[in-house]
C-alpha cells in the first residue's frame, strides 16, 4: 500500500514540476516536440532512479555512520553529475538519435535541481531503499507527465494566431501556470479517498 | 570535531575517486568510434558556431556534408575559400568558390552632431525596441539607430563604436556571418568585398531636399560622384549613391568632390 501511495504522492499529488517547481530549465526547454520530450523525460526518469536508490546507500552506509550528514547536498551532487555522465555515453552508446535528440539537456540534467530535489526529498522522508527507489521513479514518471502534456499543448500553440508579444516562451509559462492550477486538484484528500 | 573534519574530508574524497575512476573506465569501454573523416571535417571548420551556414554550428555542418546532406561546401563565411578548399580536399572533390571575401559594414555616418533629431528617446538601449517608437529618434529613418543591437549579436567583437563614437565595424575581424545584418532593424548594415577602398556611408532613399534637413552627411543623390568618377562603379539609384566594387577604376576624385562628404575611404 506504501508503494501505491509514493507513486501516487510523487506523480500527482506533489508533482516535482507542477506543484513544486523544480526542473523548470528542461521542462520549458525540451518541451518544443513531443518526440525529444518523450526522451528527455525517460532520460531524467532513468537518472532519478538510479539517482534516489544511490543516494539512499550513500546517505545510510557513509553519511550516518560517519556523522557527517550535513555533506549531504554535495556528495548528492557528485553522484548525482557522475551518473548522468554515465547516462549520456550509455546513450551516445547505444541511441545515437536519441543522443542527437536530447542535445544541450542530456548534460544539464547535471544541474536539474528536480533530480537533487528527488534525492533530498526521498532521504529526509525516511524511505528504505525500495521506498527512494521507488520514489525517484515515480518522480520521473510525474515529469515525463508534465513535459509530455506540455509538449503536446505546445505543438498545437505553434499553429494557434497568439499575440506577437506573447508568442512562444511567454504563452508556454502561462499554459505551464494554467497546468500547475490543474494539478492543485490532487492533494492529500485525494489519497485518503483511494486508500482509505 | 577534527575527526568529523577528518571523515568528512576522507569521505568526500574517496567518493570523487571513485566516481572518477568508474568514468575513465566507462569512457574506455563505451566509446565511440568517430570516423576519421569526420574528425578531419570538424578539425577544418573554422570554429566560431556562427551558424552562418544554416546549420546549428561547425560540428552539425560537417556531419551534413559527412552524411550527404550539405551538397554545398562553400556554405562556411568566415573560412571563406581557404575553409572551402580544405573540406573539398577532405572530401575528394574540387570546389569552385568566389574569390572575394565578404565583410559587413554599416552604410552610415550621421551621428549626433551630424543627424537631426525628431524627439528624445529615453527607453530601453536597443535599436529594435527604439525602432518601435516610429523608427527611431532620428529624422532619417534610414539610418543607424545607433544602440549597438549588432554589438551584442557579433561572435567576434568585431562592431564597436569608433572614435567619433559612431558604430563601426572592424573588417579584419568581421566573419561574415551576416548576425548584425538580421538584427538591424532599418538595414543599415550591408556586405561590402574585405578590399572596397571607399564606401557610400548613407543607407536613404529620401530625395536630396529632404535628405539635407535630416542629415548633414547624408547622400542627396547629386550624381557628382558618377560625374567624377565615370569609372568608379558609382550607380545612383532612388537617390542613393552606392559603389559596384567590381569596376575597379578611380574613385577617389568623386568621393573628394561629393557635397555632403559621405563618401568615406576605408
Amino acid at each position: 500500500m506504501t508503494y501505491i501511495s509514493i507513486i501516487i504522492t510523487y506523480v500527482f499529488i506533489s508533482n516535482l514540476i507542477l506543484t513544486q517547481f523544480l526542473g523548470m530549465c528542461p521542462f520549458i526547454g525540451v518541451s518544443k516536440n513531443v518526440e525529444s520530450a518523450v526522451g528527455m523525460g525517460f532520460a531524467v526518469t532513468f537518472v532519478m532512479a538510479i539517482a534516489s536508490l544511490t543516494t539512499w546507500a550513500i546517505q545510510y552506509f557513509v553519511l550516518v555512520p560517519l556523522h557527517i550528514e550535513f555533506l549531504q547536498t554535495i556528495t548528492f551532487i557528485l553522484v548525482i553529475a557522475s551518473l548522468v555522465q554515465f547516462v549520456e555515453m550509455v546513450i551516445q552508446k547505444v541511441a545515437p538519435p536519441l543522443y542527437k535528440a536530447l542535445g544541450i539537456f542530456l548534460p544539464l540534467i547535471t544541474t536539474n535541481c528536480a533530480v537533487l530535489g528527488i534525492a533530498l526529498i526521498v532521504v529526509r522522508s525516511g524511505y528504505n531503499a525500495m521506498e527512494s527507489f521507488l520514489g525517484g521513479v515515480a518522480a520521473g514518471l510525474g515529469f515525463l507527465l508534465a513535459i509530455l502534456i506540455m509538449s503536446t499543448i505546445r505543438e498545437r500553440l505553434d499553429t494557434e494566431r497568439i499575440p506577437r508579444a506573447i508568442k512562444g516562451i511567454p504563452i508556454a509559462f502561462i499554459a505551464a501556470g494554467l497546468m500547475a492550477l490543474a494539478f492543485m486538484a490532487f492533494d492529500k484528500a485525494l489519497l485518503k479517498n483511494l486508500l482509505g | 570535531m577534527l575527526i568529523t573534519i577528518f571523515y568528512a574530508f576522507i569521505s568526500v574524497a574517496s567518493l570523487g575517486a571513485v566516481f572518477g575512476i568508474g568514468l575513465a573506465i566507462a569512457a574506455r569501454y563505451l566509446h565511440v568510434k568517430k570516423d576519421e573523416k569526420l574528425v578531419s571535417l570538424e578539425e577544418a571548420m573554422p570554429g566560431y558556431n556562427c551558424g552562418a551556414c544554416g546549420f546549428a554550428g561547425c560540428s552539425s555542418y560537417a556531419e551534413a556534408i559527412f552524411e550527404g546532406n550539405a551538397e554545398d561546401l562553400t556554405l562556411c563565411a568566415p573560412g571563406a575559400a581557404e575553409t572551402a578548399h580544405k573540406l573539398a580536399d577532405i572530401m575528394g572533390v574540387t570546389v569552385e568558390v568566389p574569390a572575394e571575401k565578404m565583410v559587413a559594414q554599416v552604410h552610415c555616418r550621421g551621428g549626433k552632431e551630424n543627424a537631426s533629431v525628431a524627439f528624445d528617446y529615453k527607453g530601453i538601449s536597443d535599436c529594435n525596441a527604439a525602432s518601435i517608437y516610429f523608427q527611431g529618434e532620428k529624422v532619417c529613418k534610414y539610418g543607424c539607430l545607433g544602440y549597438g543591437s549588432c554589438m551584442k549579436v557579433c561572435p567576434v567583437d568585431a562592431i564597436y563604436y569608433d572614435n567619433e563614437g559612431l558604430v563601426w565595424i572592424d573588417r579584419d575581424k568581421c566573419i561574415a556571418c551576416g548576425k548584425c545584418i538580421d538584427v538591424c532593424p532599418t538595414g543599415v548594415i550591408k556586405m561590402i568585398p574585405y578590399s572596397a577602398d571607399y564606401i557610400v556611408a548613407c543607407n536613404s532613399n529620401d530625395k536630396g531636399a529632404v535628405v539635407r534637413k535630416a542629415c548633414k552627411v547624408g547622400c542627396i543623390g547629386c550624381k557628382m560622384c558618377d560625374k567624377q568618377s565615370p569609372e568608379g562603379g558609382y550607380i545612383i539609384e532612388d537617390f542613393l549613391a552606392t559603389i559596384d566594387y567590381s569596376k575597379d577604376g578611380d574613385r577617389a576624385a568623386g568621393a573628394e568632390k561629393c557635397p555632403a562628404k559621405c563618401i568615406k575611404k576605408l
